[in-house]
């Protein structure tokens, strides 16, 4: 909606005209970061994603190519999101559409992005039918998805006992599809399903929720929701008494973001999947000092990382094939292995699936914990080739 | 014994969480309906005072080291005064004016506010801890009530009844409502009508900051918090009648049963139903169960 461009020229103009301008169009690369810059998913995505791509931009040396960032805000509304796509892509000329949380705009946009031949690179959102029955050749799945999360946590609390479920979902595309997904997870580990129930979109109070799964008698509370409606649900279960119980929650989809504004004393002892965590390496480390500092102090989820990632490659697609045209770029990406600071080797597959290890993480307990954003403990890595979807379970149209 | 496939205890147990709900709602469409009843103001900013209200309380809490309960009284009137400062400063300007300038003007003031404090603490809420007196909970049999829902639903009644009682049946209340029939003969008698006004309008942000402390616990002090409300308890007001008093606080608690039980019967409805039933009662009884046409 108030498509505020912090216009951002990462090279100074190229004095050459290189053969590369010649088929940049319009000599200029443009990326529009979509996302929610406003609601309960912005400090997932949000302005930590548009300080992402800068820093992307600022690092990657490009010889001679500009580079302009536009940013927006979609209010998680598939409608909005698509008319400032449509916009983006018909009278701004932006290139690459990037992170988009929010699996229903999600979709919507893959839509406009194949119709219009532009890329799309997605970070923030999670249905898996983005590499599935909607998989494009202008999309690429770049951070996490339901699948990942589901095989990732669902195994992990099905194989220490946990085999009976019941589901509180966000009712709409993202927690059907993480709740789908998980759902066959824990039944081909030999679990069940007692019942599951459905929530709107930003439903701030569980209460009544959380008695029907406590009734269920449910070994595990599967939340298959995101952001404000995970830490809600976890906060008011503490009040209910739910783990007191003898029942344990399961968050299916958690950010760095989530247990900060939690704390440690709610939110220890849960399991999840992320595919980034600052304190990997030097190299993460490194990263997310540069990105609090620009960010007021907050450190990156995995979904700002990844849109820095996802940047990073497809501007060096951009300067190996020599064009901004989205399919022959987004085809380049397939073609050149990944590799960066944050999330190491991997590669792009033809399903338009990105490729790279998944962790799965314990928070810490307070006194385990040295400050504000210590909070994981990697209790296993799942190597990138198992972590995903296998690709011919997806059924995506691509893969022959 | 089950009603419509569902056994009775968990019938009972949702009526009372629907209960617990239907306080906040009962004690901010109150807070409005005192201040269109009494200034002909429609309060925007009303669940962006809610949202001051919790963060007042988080302030004290991290900054000056003050407890709940110190907070539940301090921050009424803390937020309360930042009411009548805007009041005098800015509604006062528009009384004379058409009703939708007032609208506009608290809509604009609230998205401000809200946006200032999205800025500095984002969106995903700060934790604010029970207070160790009302922690744990008791079972009932058919459910495990904590302490601190059981206090949310006792306070919220006695606020709301002693508000209704305060004008509808002492003199200050008839002061009050004489002086939003004929200002000019009230002034007259010697009161100071637009103090009296001010401080209405305190009173009636107070009662949103006091329900915000309440929340403080229960959700995270998020400064979306009150703009996800709001929109909710204007439909309670609307379909209590614009300004009637007892007509929000029966509306409050009646709608959030009615939201209670869609939570169980048919859940993807439980945000619509309320604007559902509002739609309803415009067709059948357009000035609001409870109110008269002016």
């Amino acid at each position: 909606m108030f498509s505020n461009r912090s216009i951002f020229a990462a090279a100074p103009l190229a004095v050459a005209a290189s053969l590369a301008q010649a088929q940049i169009s319009d000599g200029v690369v443009k990326i529009g970061v979509l996302s929610d810059m406003s609601s309960l998913y912005s400090d997932i995505g949000g302005g930590g994603s548009v300080v992402a791509a800068r820093m992307a931009i600022a690092d990657f040396p490009t010889k001679g190519i500009k580079v302009e960032l536009l940013s927006a805000d979609h209010l998680n509304k598939p409608d909005v999101g698509s008319s400032i796509a449509r916009q983006w892509y018909d009278v701004d000329k932006v290139d690459v559409i990037v992170d988009v949380p929010t699996s229903s705009v999600a979709l919507a946009i893959n839509q406009i992005t194949r119709e219009k031949g532009k890329a799309f690179l997605v970070s923030g959102a999670a249905s898996s039918d983005l590499t599935g029955k909607a998989c494009s050749p202008n999309t690429i799945h770049w951070t996490y998805d339901t699948w990942m999360l589901a095989n990732g946590t669902g195994n992990a609390i099905v194989k220490t006992g946990g085999d009976s479920w019941y589901f509180i979902t966000a009712d709409y595309a993202f927690g059907l599809a993480l709740e789908r997904d998980t759902e066959a997870v824990v039944l081909k580990n030999g679990g069940k399903v007692l019942g599951k129930v459905r929530h709107p979109l930003n439903a701030q109070d569980f209460s009544s929720f959380l008695l029907q799964a406590q009734a269920s008698k449910a070994k595990i509370i599967g939340l298959a929701n995101a952001g404000g409606d995970t830490t809600n649900a976890i906060k008011q279960a503490a009040e209910f008494g739910i783990v007191k119980g003898g029942q344990n929650l399961a968050g299916l989809l958690v950010f760095l973001s989530d247990i900060h504004g939690l704390g440690l004393d709610k939110a220890q002892g849960l399991i999840f999947t992320e595919t980034f965590y600052w304190d990997l390496n030097d190299q993460t480390r490194a990263f997310a000092r540069r990105f609090a500092a620009a960010n007021s102090g907050k450190y990156p989820t995995m979904v700002q990382a990844g849109v820095y990632s996802a940047i990073t490659h497809y501007l060096k697609a951009v300067e190996a094939g020599k064009t901004d045209d989205g399919t022959k770029v987004i085809a380049k990406m397939k073609e050149l292995p990944t590799d960066d600071p944050l999330f190491g080797k991997g590669r792009v597959r033809i399903d338009g699936r990105k490729l790279h290890p998944a962790y799965l993480v314990e928070v810490k307990k307070p006194s385990e914990s040295k400050g504000p954003y210590d909070y994981y403990k990697i209790r296993a890595t799942i190597p990138a080739e198992q972590a995903f979807r296998p690709l011919n379970e997806g059924g995506c149209s691509l893969v022959k | 014994m089950e009603i419509f496939g569902i056994p009775t205890q968990a019938l009972f147990g949702q009526l009372l969480i629907g209960l617990i709900n239907g306080s906040f709602y009962a004690l901010l469409s109150l807070g409005l309906a005192v201040i269109f009843g009494l200034l002909n103001i429609i309060n925007f900013t009303h669940g962006a005072q809610y949202m001051m209200g919790a963060f007042c309380a988080y302030f004290l809490l991290t900054k000056l080291g003050i407890g709940y309960w110190w907070a539940l009284a301090v921050t009424p009137l803390a937020v309360g005064i930042i009411g009548m400062v805007i009041e005098r400063l800015m509604l006062a300007r528009l009384y004379k004016l058409d009703h939708l300038y007032g609208l506009l003007l608290t809509f604009g003031l609230a998205l401000i506010i809200q946006g200032l404090f999205r800025n500095e603490y984002g969106t995903s809420g700060i934790p604010y801890a029970l207070p160790q007196e009302l922690s744990g909970g008791r079972n009932l049999g058919f459910m495990f009530l904590p302490n601190y829902r059981a206090w949310v639903i006792l306070a919220s009644i006695v606020v709301c009844l002693a508000t209704w009682f305060m004008i509808e049946k002492t003199r200050l209340g008839a002061y009050l409502r004489a002086a939003t029939e004929n200002p000019q003969l009230v002034q007259a008698f010697g009161i100071n009508v637009p103090r009296m006004i001010t401080l209405t309008y305190g009173f009636g942000v107070a009662l949103a900051a006091f329900a915000g402390v309440m929340a403080a616990p229960i959700y995270q002090v998020n400064p979306l918090m009150g703009a996800d409300l709001i929109i909710v308890v204007f439909a309670v007001v609307v379909i209590g009648g614009m300004g009637s008093i007892m007509g929000s606080i029966v509306t409050g608690f009646a709608l959030g049963l009615i939201e209670g039980l869609t939570k169980v019967f048919y859940p993807e409805a439980s945000n619509t139903v309320i604007f559902i039933i509002m739609a309803i009662v415009l067709m059948i009884k357009p000035a609001g169960l409870f109110g008269t046409q002016r």
